[in-house]
């Protein structure tokens, strides 16, 4: 390995000429740093830049700025047959003309190796996806999980430096899907090389990254570890699309070296010390978030700081857990409650239009820059 | 009555072939067999058929011979064989070099912007507007000794003070390949553009991924997943070609006879209509045995495979 990064962007800009005549850019200065053997995903809702990023790194686009390295190696416009990296792509591509197995060898073949060897490493990739015996298959013989697999290890018996995968698994029921999630995640940890992983499904994301770069309108929102992207999300954006935030807009009214205190004209009130990251200053109009699940909800009012009335207006059952709507002054908030007792007792719920009291405790509170 | 055939699919089927299964029945199951009935048959004197069984119209077709030239009572005579021949390989030489100039404009179409195709499939089917025997007319326009093609060389050479005679191509066996590779033309072009535009982009993404370059991908996968529109292809040209008399007989006249032009001149020139109706039943066999064997080798097109 002649470099610490698997795959480097650095400054990467692809523009594009719309059917209109007009330019976009699809992928706007993306700088990201994979390193060796990191399980990396890109997430994003579509036309964010998350496939065209990942098809610069096949090679299947050339940047119009900026420039791609693989293993530390500058790529330019070196054609995709001659990268160390392979895809597994979102609609498998498999050679319908062909078996499994040919599939499979068709990669061997192009680098030159002896059948003897095609056909040992053909078989260890069958096994390593639970396909052993299905080599005389055609693709349309196999069920859709099937399908993926032989995607799967049509890409890895190339023994590629870094897998790319796009939307792989977007075609599986639910069900399949969360099993494969927990297949590739040890399929990746066995096998130790990169995976560059880009979806759309954020619990996805969630559940198989080391890290992920949340991307919108071609550009990196935040990079950082599942924790960090949910827990500290750097703008108001990411709050919102990972996992669900409740905003409170407002204004600093206070603000020490690592607290700060928020006038937030909807609760007619101040939420005090909040920390805060670098970059705020007193005056500036913010948006205080917090996720449902890290509110409290007491019946009786303990007088803490943040705690503030409110009032229920809806509650949903669903199974795991309860979400309750309430009025706090003009704001309204989701709680989300979690069903550790049984709900079998009507009088267990939160009824509409009791009065409740809501803790925001500072630590779950984010104090983020207005957009 | 109407609510009872809403109900009984079976009958809907039932009566929606019957049309056409009078039209097959009436206009190509009767008149085959009559051609079979009468090529057993012999031609009377003044052109009348007589109905017997008799093979002497095949045997006369492979070769056998009673107009002998040494005045022995039978002799082999090649013309008719050799006729046979002729349109045999004159229909593989123009299949081929059809497929050979379909194949590469095919996969421009196929590859071409969406928007464009249209405009460029357009541009492929705008000949088929003019009457096919029109455009056999004008290659002959073309072909002929004081023709286009003669007077542009001739203008060419005369520039570059080079000594120049007319070229003899018209009435050669050129000249009907020309012609039938011309006619034919579009008739691979489509199915192949069909087949071809059915390869969905993330294939050859695929292939190159997997260290494909240009030409294996080619070899691969591009041509074999094309294969069905190539059989459909060659069925529509090789079959026609067989049989068509129309560009040889104005681009080749008297020295490039095919079996269309032996059939055509036993019906009206020569009133034998046995020995034409066993002419026209040994072309639709050799025609069927060519068939068979390509299409049991690369199937009937049928499995047209796409991502």
């Amino acid at each position: 390995m002649t470099s610490e990064f698997a795959v480097e962007m650095r400054d990467v800009v692809k523009r594009f000429i719309t059917p209109e005549g007009n330019e976009m850019a699809a992928v706007d200065r993306v700088t990201m740093q994979i390193k060796n053997g990191e399980f990396f995903s890109m997430l994003g809702s579509s036309g964010c830049g998350k496939t065209t990023s990942l098809r610069m790194i096949a090679g299947f686009e050339w940047p119009t700025e900026g420039e791609v390295y693989i293993e530390g190696n500058a790529m330019g416009h070196t054609p995709p047959f001659q990268r160390k990296v392979n895809t597994v792509f979102q609609s498998y591509a498999l050679f319908q003309h062909m078996t499994v197995y040919q599939n499979l060898a068709f990669g061997l073949e192009m680098e030159g190796a002896k059948e003897e060897e095609i056909k040992k490493r053909v078989g260890r990739a069958l096994e390593m996806v639970q396909l052993t015996g299905m080599d005389r298959r055609r693709p349309r013989q196999l069920s859709g999980g099937q399908q993926q697999r032989v995607a799967l290890a049509r890409a890895l018996v190339k023994t590629p430096d870094v897998l790319l995968l796009d939307e792989p698994l977007g075609a599986l029921d639910l069900k399949l899907r969360k099993e494969m999630q927990l297949e590739l995640k040890a399929l990746q940890q066995q096998l130790g090389i990169t995976f560059i992983y880009v979806t759309h499904d954020q619990e996805e994301a969630l559940t198989m990254s080391d890290r992920i770069a949340v991307m919108s309108k071609g550009q990196v929102q935040q990079m950082g570890t599942p924790v960090e992207i949910y827990e500290r999300p750097s703008n108001k954006f990411v709050a919102d699309f990972i996992g669900e935030s409740n905003f409170l807009e407002g204004k600093i009214k206070s603000l020490s070296k690592n607290e700060a205190s928020v006038f937030v004209p909807s609760l007619n009130t101040e939420v005090t010390g909040m920390p805060i990251s670098a970059g705020l200053v007193k005056g500036e109009d913010v948006v205080v978030s917090i996720r449902p699940e890290k509110i409290r909800i007491a019946d009786k009012d303990t007088k803490s700081n943040n705690m503030f009335r409110a009032r229920v207006t809806n509650t949903v059952y669903i199974g795991a857990d309860t979400h309750i709507y309430v009025d706090v002054h003009d704001a309204k908030m989701k709680v989300l409650e979690q069903n550790r007792i049984s709900r079998l007792d009507p009088k267990s719920f939160y009824v509409v239009g009791q009065d409740v009291w809501l803790l925001l405790m500072p630590e779950n509170t984010l104090v983020l820059k207005k957009d | 009555m109407l609510k009872r055939l809403r109900e009984n699919k079976s009958a809907q089927g039932t009566l929606l072939a019957l049309p056409t299964t009078f039209w097959l029945f009436f206009l190509l199951i009767i008149p085959l067999f009559l051609t079979l009935v009468i090529s057993f048959g012999k031609r009377s004197p003044d052109g009348d058929v007589i109905y017997t069984f008799s093979l002497d119209n095949y045997t006369r077709l492979f070769g056998y011979s009673t107009d002998c030239p040494n005045g022995q009572a039978s002799c082999f005579d090649p013309l008719y064989v050799q006729i046979l021949w002729r349109s045999l390989t004159l229909a593989f030489n123009t299949t081929a070099l059809v497929i050979i100039m379909a194949y590469p404009l095919a996969y421009f179409i196929a590859r071409a912007h969406p928007k464009k195709r249209n405009l460029f499939l357009f541009m492929v089917l705008i000949p088929l507007w003019t009457n096919f025997v029109i455009r056999v007319y004008a290659w002959m326009m073309l072909l002929r000794k004081e023709g286009a093609i003669n007077i542009i060389i001739g203008w060419l050479a005369s520039l570059l003070h080079i000594p120049f005679t007319p070229l003899e191509m018209l009435y050669t066996p050129g000249a009907v390949l020309v012609g039938m590779v011309y006619e034919f033309l579009p008739f691979m072009i489509l199915p192949i553009y069909t087949s071809l535009e059915k390869i969905d982009n993330s294939l050859y993404e695929a292939a190159a991924d997997l260290g494909a370059n240009a030409i294996k991908t080619l070899l691969r996968i591009t041509l074999p997943l094309s294969m069905p529109g190539v059989v459909a292809g060659t069925i529509l040209v090789f079959i026609p070609v067989m049989g068509t008399f129309i560009v040889s007989d104005i681009l080749g006249g008297r020295q490039v006879i095919l079996v269309g032009n032996l059939i055509q001149r036993q019906f009206l020139d020569a009133r034998d209509p046995t020995f034409g109706s066993a002419a026209s039943l040994i072309l639709m066999i050799m025609t069927l045995i060519v068939t068979y064997f390509y299409t049991r080798k690369f199937g009937f097109g049928e499995e047209i495979v796409a991502a």
